[in-house]
């Protein structure tokens, strides 16, 4: 049941309504917290008619106390739930850093004992300024006792919600705003996504660009404009950040021995520099140049479009990368 | 007779008119899609903006929110430059970089607004303490929205400025939605003041439609703080006309509700209202008024319009002093 009209694929948004839906009837401990999400179905209509469906015991509006909907999160899942902490923008966990990095992520070091917390947030530029376009995802990623999921279209979303639903450990589950209303296919309700499993989106022969999230788009443009110039080029998504497909990430570099790692987060400390960093450790002998790297500038994001557009990796930017890769 | 005078209430309105103008321009602007990321329109809330910034001395300190247009125009910004800086515009007060939610001018006494809800008492707590520690006669005012008051951080800032003593006025722009939240949904123990007596500084709850009853208690606070007597809260409940955000049309208020405040409580009707009763004003200085209003602001869009975008090659400019390496 999912709000796309008929014959349409449902959109990024809708698919994680369906995949939450589907989890809930299978785990009643389930629940959403998060601000306007009754009513509005939250900002990016993301569980927009679960209350109607299934009560307000599964979809609990609240004040805008950041702090204390991560600590109600994680104490009621340290309790045996397993809620979905909805932060809005991921920008707003930064209020609940404490309670995410020192107290979510610890516990089961600490205690022994499961963490099934999901902390929802979209994430990623768009338009709205510095305080509403923040890549955080490096940040969690560096954060042990933490997986982070990062899909970039609406399979990935389903599989991968539903995957964290079923998680033992605290996920980060960053939706990128620009991918809101991009309609797909999704999967049925036994189609899970495992953590750490990359996913090809395109085979290539002559080089690899490895990413996630709406930097999957930007690679497939840039695709196709190499691919007119005879350029064949592979696109590998991450779909988590961790658990990281390290096998997926050694086998392009063995294969092409030409790679480009890519995201939209500041580059400098980046998990795009972990990923260059540790397959080139892991397979030195197989790479026939350095890999590349593109990101963002290390500045905060402008409200104006054009210098937010900027900051981030164009197609250009992204084609000019794999043109690089390519002339080794 | 009255016992305002003549050339505040010609302000005041004037200003509360500018903001109405501003602010139903800016809403169709956005539609138009000339405003990139949309705005929080401040229309119905003009008599807390310009009943507080009235009370406060031009160098006196603002630390606000994402819904600020009316504070900044109220401290006597320019409909130009904020109206540049929505379009994100270089000739834009935040030279084009902050957008609607990021307007603000230290040098001016504005610390910003914020897209961090919740964030502006603390900048301001922290200017307060920065007076005090000057020993500076000014005061420092933070604007809080009735759903900025559930976080924590919020009261935290409170609290030190209760115990320091600090030359802080919290303001509380209660306009008595947080996005689709209706206040009382989300405020344990009711009036939002009552939170302020347990921390022990002076809090009311007033009408925030009435320009002059905010003036008069922003003016008691501002003694208060200016006197080393500490902080006070403000409660000013208010309505906004608008959605959240540019678009919105949500269900979850009646439109009989906000035709009630509309027609029964506006800002400008009721104080033009008492301002023509008690002989301040007249009816042509008032069409006058509006008149000058919108060419202000008509004035503002051409400005905007008109002004070049940032230069992309500046985005790395102002990261850092430049000591840390940035340009
Ligand atoms: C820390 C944080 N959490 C959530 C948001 C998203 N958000 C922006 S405005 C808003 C509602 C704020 O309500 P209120 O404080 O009453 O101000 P109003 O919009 O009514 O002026 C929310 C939830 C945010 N910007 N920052
Ligand atoms: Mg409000």
């Amino acid at each position: 049941m999912t709000t796309s009209t008929q014959n349409q694929n449902p959109t990024y948004s809708e698919a994680f309504q369906s995949g939450v839906r589907e989890e809930i009837y299978r785990n009643r401990d389930i629940f959403i917290l998060g601000t306007d999400l009754i009513e509005r179905g939250g900002h990016f209509a993301q569980v927009k008619g679960i209350a109607q469906e299934f009560g307000f015991q599964h979809v609990k509006d609240s004040p805008i106390s950041e702090a204390a909907m991560v600590s109600a999160g994680l104490g009621a899942a340290m309790y045996g739930l397993h809620p979905i902490i909805d932060l809005n923008f991921i920008d707003f966990s930064l209020g609940a850093m404490d309670e995410i990095i020192n107290q979510a992520a610890k516990i089961r070091f600490m205690f022994g004992q499961p963490v099934p917390l999901v902390i929802r947030a979209t994430s990623g530029t768009a338009l709205g300024g510095a305080h509403h376009c923040n890549s955080l995802e490096s940040l969690f990623a560096h954060t042990a006792g933490l997986a982070v999921a990062v899909p970039s279209n609406a399979w990935d979303v389903k599989g991968l919600i539903k995957t964290a639903l079923r998680s033992p450990d605290p996920v980060i589950f960053l939706m990128h705003k620009k991918l809101s209303g991009v309609r797909g296919e999704i999967g049925d309700e036994n189609t899970l996504i495992p953590f750490g499993k990359a996913r090809t989106v395109k085979e290539g022969k002559h080089a690899a660009i490895i990413t996630y999230g709406f930097t999957v788009v930007t690679a497939q443009k840039a695709a196709v404009a190499l691919a007119s110039e005879g350029i064949d080029v592979e696109i590998i998504d991450l779909r988590t950040l961790y658990p990281l497909d390290t096998d997926a990430i050694n086998s392009a570099v063995q294969r092409f021995g030409r790679v480009v790692v890519a995201d939209e987060a500041p580059m400098f400390g980046s998990i795009t520099a972990e990923i260059a960093a540790t397959a080139t450790e892991a397979n030195f002998g197989s790479l026939k140049g350095p890999i590349v790297r593109i990101g963002s500038v290390r500045a905060p994001i402008s409200a104006n479009p054009g210098m937010s557009e900027a900051a981030i990796p164009s197609v250009d930017a992204m084609i000019a990368a794999v043109k690089k890769v390519v002339a080794y | 007779m009255s016992n305002l005078s003549k050339e505040w209430a010609h302000s005041s309105l004037r200003g509360m008119m500018l903001i109405r103008e501003f602010e139903e321009t800016a809403d169709k602007l956005s539609l138009r899609g000339k405003i990139p990321g949309g705005i929080h329109n401040s229309s119905g809330q003009e008599a807390v903006a310009v009943g507080v910034l009235s009370a406060l001395d031009p160098l006196d300190v603002i630390a606000t929110t994402h819904r600020s247009h009316h504070h900044t125009l109220a401290k006597g910004f320019s409909a130009r430059e904020v109206m540049a800086e929505l379009f994100t515009k270089s000739t834009g007060v935040s030279r084009g970089r902050g957008g609607s939610m990021h307007l603000g001018d230290f040098h001016r006494g504005h610390f910003g607004g914020n897209g961090i809800v919740g964030a502006g008492v603390g900048i301001a707590m922290g200017a307060a303490l920065g007076i005090q520690q000057r020993g500076d006669a000014k005061v420092s005012v933070g604007f809080v929205g009735d759903g900025g008051v559930n976080t924590g951080r919020t009261w935290e800032a409170i609290n030190m400025a209760v115990i320091w003593k600090l030359p802080l006025i919290v303001i509380i722009d209660n306009n008595q939605y947080a996005v689709e939240t209706f206040v009382d949904r989300v405020t344990g123990g009711g009036d939002i003041a009552k939170r302020g007596e347990g921390f022990g500084l002076p809090s009311y709850t007033i009408n925030g439609q009435d320009v002059v009853e905010v003036n008069e208690y922003t003016a008691k606070a501002r003694q208060r703080a200016l006197a080393g007597e500490g902080p006070t809260i403000i409660n000013a409940l208010t309505y906004r006309y608008y959605g959240h955000n540019v678009g919105e049309k949500g269900q979850y208020r009646t439109q009989d509700e906000i035709l009630d405040w509309k027609t029964n409580r506006d800002p400008i009707d009721l104080f033009i209202a008492r301002a023509t009763s008690e002989g301040l004003i007249t009816d042509s200085e008032v069409a006058a008024l509006r008149d000058d209003v919108k060419k202000e602001v008509e004035d503002a869009v051409d400005f905007a319009e008109k002004s070049p975008q940032p230069d992309l090659n500046s985005i790395l400019v102002d990261v850092d002093s430049g000591l840390l390496g940035g340009k």
